[in-house]
């Protein structure tokens, strides 16, 4: 579908500095409404259905609807992000539920090693900067046309 | 309070936005995995005295192809060799590639997945009794780095669980390039050469999408890495369903239209990508076919791919569609083929693959099989598991229907259009595809106009790198880009353009709108200008109907390729009076301006390739077939943006790995 805002669970991130689900979006369609201050998808026809909206949620007031030219009515799939797994709750139109959880990440948010205090040492070599620190020789094809 | 159903546009915009100015050594363009890659590696070779700034039109923790997740990385090279990546690649690309770029990445690419695991991304690994154990459990067996062994589903995949692979890879990038130096939320529509220097790239201009604000940006060099294109051909849902795009749908063809308008070279823009997947939904196959080791029937219930019918079908297009591993383009020729003939719908036999693998399975095998099957979709592709729910479609009880989709235009996937981008400067590399600058030295990747490079989708003739290789790519751009930049630190960019001039290119759709709006009681019809909600549906009409798209089963003739021309040509005409009156819809303006011209050179180079090089992608059928007396080279163009005018040309091909 499109995404959808449920009118009573949206806050709008209490009037901070960042609405989630706008921050968010990668096409630009979660926007602010400033005066109920309630989100909204303002092009439902050009969502991806990335779930981006739904995954960051503070409130969990964001679900997907399928795409009305195609999806029948009344199945629903909804994420739970944790911080290092992701449980769906997949609900069929028949009312059949499937509970699955998977690994999102193996090490504590933030803590990506960025390499921040490594420097390359020869520009003119083909070497990217962890490769030179790794001593690694760049291959030279050998069968040959 | 009930909210009113709202139309497009909460942030208005204003004739006159506010301008902001600068200068940097380094610019990216773009926040995907080639530009997180380019963003973790440019400090470590940027100089003291050198700057960086990255503009991302989205967020970048969620921008880009990779924004939903992946459920596998597509390219790790590991114990293979590098020779054997360039021959799958060339074969599923029907003999037409650049084997220097390709062979290099496959050098390169190992290391970016390596740091995707230290990072935090799971890997999957095989245990030591053969059995798979997921990213949390595979922990266990050690790094691939150290080691381990991943989980492959074919030669060259291997087994994720990526839901958050693009939050942890870009977690990475802004530690290592600093919020400082990224921009987020600004949209870059044009690119700018040099006032004085001949072919030179001086910078870029652009605006915000959350407020009135003109970004006009000096640079020495710069990357441009937007992805590639979409929605550029009329989908097959037309309603609510026009979102669910294969590839992202955001993507907008912006890295061939910027990159071309000043004059950088394209190669095999005839190449396009319509990959089978999961009717509607467009759920990935891949592990489907690989990891379930499932089939496609016919609509008689015949595996049809595999029968005498379909074997002297392949045979036509030997060697690559007599090759072990069928090229894509041949896999969907066979699909069009049974559906031509009566033989439809294709049907993914999921009942009969997880029935067969169970039969060597326990229960609880059989339920982690199952949850293989769901994370697949849920992974990378949600909405394709919700039709599934939607449908009650338990994949052990029943069958989904497999379709060809929409044409897509992409340089990291199974397709390789794009820039045409230099060579490494090594040896074994011929001197035609090695591009030199005003100092007579070679950068890599970097496109024939001077000091602007790209990466991932953008770079042509190298398909096949995917989340991965674009990372990699990103990075090798980013170490390129910083020795430019040195060996030309004297540069200066200057505009021919004033201040002024920028910002009305950039703002016109706003002008023209708030020149017009008042004229009619209907804000959207209006006779002085077209929105561009209007003007997208004026291309996917014209595309589908002549340009090769679904309607006519992927098929163009010459009659049809000249009647398009003609259609696009209008179009570009009336892009004069686009109109945009709000922020959003701005950027909607400027995104359609990139889908008409990056279309347009995809026809064109489909026009001055006389046959038919990807049956199953397309099909010319004045030229049907493939000529390779004549046709065995690439083909490139180059637009002159001073005089207007397209230059088309063919381009040697040079074999560079034996077969």
């Amino acid at each position: 579908m499109p995404s959808f805002v449920i009118q009573e669970k949206c806050d709008g991130c209490k009037g901070g500095d960042k609405t989630a689900c706008m921050y968010i979006c990668p096409n630009d369609l979660m926007v602010l409404e400033p005066n109920a201050m309630k989100a909204y998808n303002q092009e439902p026809d050009q969502c991806w259905e990335c779930f981006s909206c739904v995954k960051i949620c503070p409130t969990q007031a964001i679900e997907v609807r399928g795409y009305s030219d195609f999806v029948p009515l009344g199945s629903s799939i909804m994420p739970m992000m944790g911080t290092e797994d992701v449980m769906w709750t997949c609900k069929f139109r028949n009312g059949l539920i499937k509970r699955f959880k998977f690994p999102i990440r193996t090490t504590p948010e933030g803590t990506a090693n960025a390499y921040s205090d490594l420097k390359g040492k020869d520009l003119e070599s083909g070497l990217l900067s962890t490769e030179e620190a790794d001593s690694y020789e760049i291959p030279v094809p050998t069968e040959l046309a | 309070m009930a909210l009113p159903n709202k139309p497009l546009g909460e942030l208005k915009a204003v004739k006159d936005p506010e301008v902001e100015e600068r200068e940097v050594d380094v610019l990216i363009v773009g926040g995907g995995m080639a530009a997180c890659g380019t963003a973790f590696e440019v400090k470590k070779w940027l100089g003291d005295d050198q700057s960086v700034l990255l503009v991302d039109k989205a967020a970048m923790e969620r921008s880009g192809a990779v924004a939903q997740g992946l459920s596998a990385i597509n390219t790790y090279i590991g114990d293979n060799k590098k020779e054997d990546y360039v021959r799958m690649v060339r074969n599923d690309l029907m003999g037409l590639v650049r084997e220097d770029l390709i062979y290099d990445l496959g050098c390169h690419v190992d290391d970016s997945v390596h740091l995707f695991e230290e990072w935090g991304l799971p890997v999957w690994k095989k245990a030591d009794d053969g059995k798979n154990l997921d990213g949390k459990k595979g922990t266990k067996a050690g790094t691939l780095k150290s080691g381990a062994t991943p989980v492959r589903t074919g030669k060259w995949q291997i087994m994720i669980n990526g839901e958050s692979y693009k939050r942890i890879v870009s977690e990475a990038a802004k530690l290592a390039i600093g919020d400082e130096n990224i921009l987020e939320r600004v949209f870059i529509v044009e690119l700018l050469l040099d006032a004085n220097k001949e072919n030179t790239i001086a910078g870029a201009v652009g605006f915000s999408v959350r407020e009135n604000k003109v970004f006009i940006i000096k640079c020495k060099t710069m990357m441009v890495a937007c992805g590639g294109a979409v929605n550029i051909y009329q989908p097959r849902s037309v309603g609510e369903g026009k979102g669910r795009a294969w590839y992202p749908v955001w993507n907008a063809g912006s890295t061939y239209t910027m990159c071309m308008r000043v004059g950088a070279e394209l190669t095999m823009m005839e190449n396009r990508f319509t990959p089978a997947r999961f009717k509607d939904g467009y759920g990935p196959v891949g592990a489907w076919f690989l990891l379930f080791k499932a089939k496609t029937l016919n609509g008689l219930g015949e595996a049809f791919a595999g029968g005498d019918a379909a074997k002297a079908e392949l045979e036509r297009f030997a060697p690559y569609g007599t090759a072990a591993i069928t090229p894509t383009c041949l896999r969907n020729h066979l699909m069009l083929f049974e559906m031509k003939e009566g033989r439809g719908p294709i049907m993914m036999d999921t009942v009969t693959a997880l029935a067969d693998l169970g039969k060597t399975m326990n229960k609880k095998e059989l339920k982690h099989l199952e949850a293989e099957a769901w994370e697949d979709f849920l992974d990378m592709t949600c909405g394709q598991a919700n039709l599934w729910c939607a449908q009650d479609c338990e994949p052990e009880k029943k069958n989904s229907e497999v379709m060809p989709t929409e044409p897509y235009l992409l340089g990291s996937h199974s397709g390789c259009c794009g820039l045409w981008t230099s060579g490494p400067d090594l040896d074994w590399v011929p001197d035609a595809y090695k591009i030199k600058a005003p100092n007579g030295k070679v950068y890599k990747l970097m496109t024939t106009v001077n000091g602007l490079f790209t990466a991932g989708d953008g770079t042509g003739g190298s398909g096949h790198k995917f989340s991965s290789g674009s990372h990699a790519e990103g990075r090798m751009v980013a170490k390129q880009m910083v020795r430019y930049s040195k060996d030309f630190a004297d540069f200066t960019p200057t505009f021919k353009q004033s201040k002024e001039e920028l910002v009305d290119l950039v703002y016109k759709p706003v002008r023209v709108f708030l020149e017009n709006c008042d004229y009619t009681t209907a804000i959207d019809i209006n006779p002085n200008y077209i929105k561009p909600n209007g003007m997208m549906y004026r291309l996917m009409k014209a595309t589908h109907e002549y340009g090769a798209g679904t309607a006519t089963f992927y098929q163009t003739s010459n009659k049809s390729l000249e009647i398009i021309m003609n259609l696009l040509q209008v179009m570009r005409e009336d892009c004069e009076k686009m109109a945009a009156g709000d922020l959003h819809e701005l950027m909607r303006a400027w995104e359609i301006i990139h889908r008409i011209w990056t279309v347009e050179a995809h026809l064109r180079h489909i026009q001055f390739r006389k046959e038919t090089r990807y049956p199953g992608f397309y099909y010319q059928s004045d030229h049907p077939g493939q000529d390779d007396e004549n046709w065995f080279c690439f083909v490139n163009s180059k637009y002159d943006p001073a005089a207007a005018k397209w230059d088309i040309f063919k381009k040697d091909y040079i074999k560079i790995i034996s077969d």
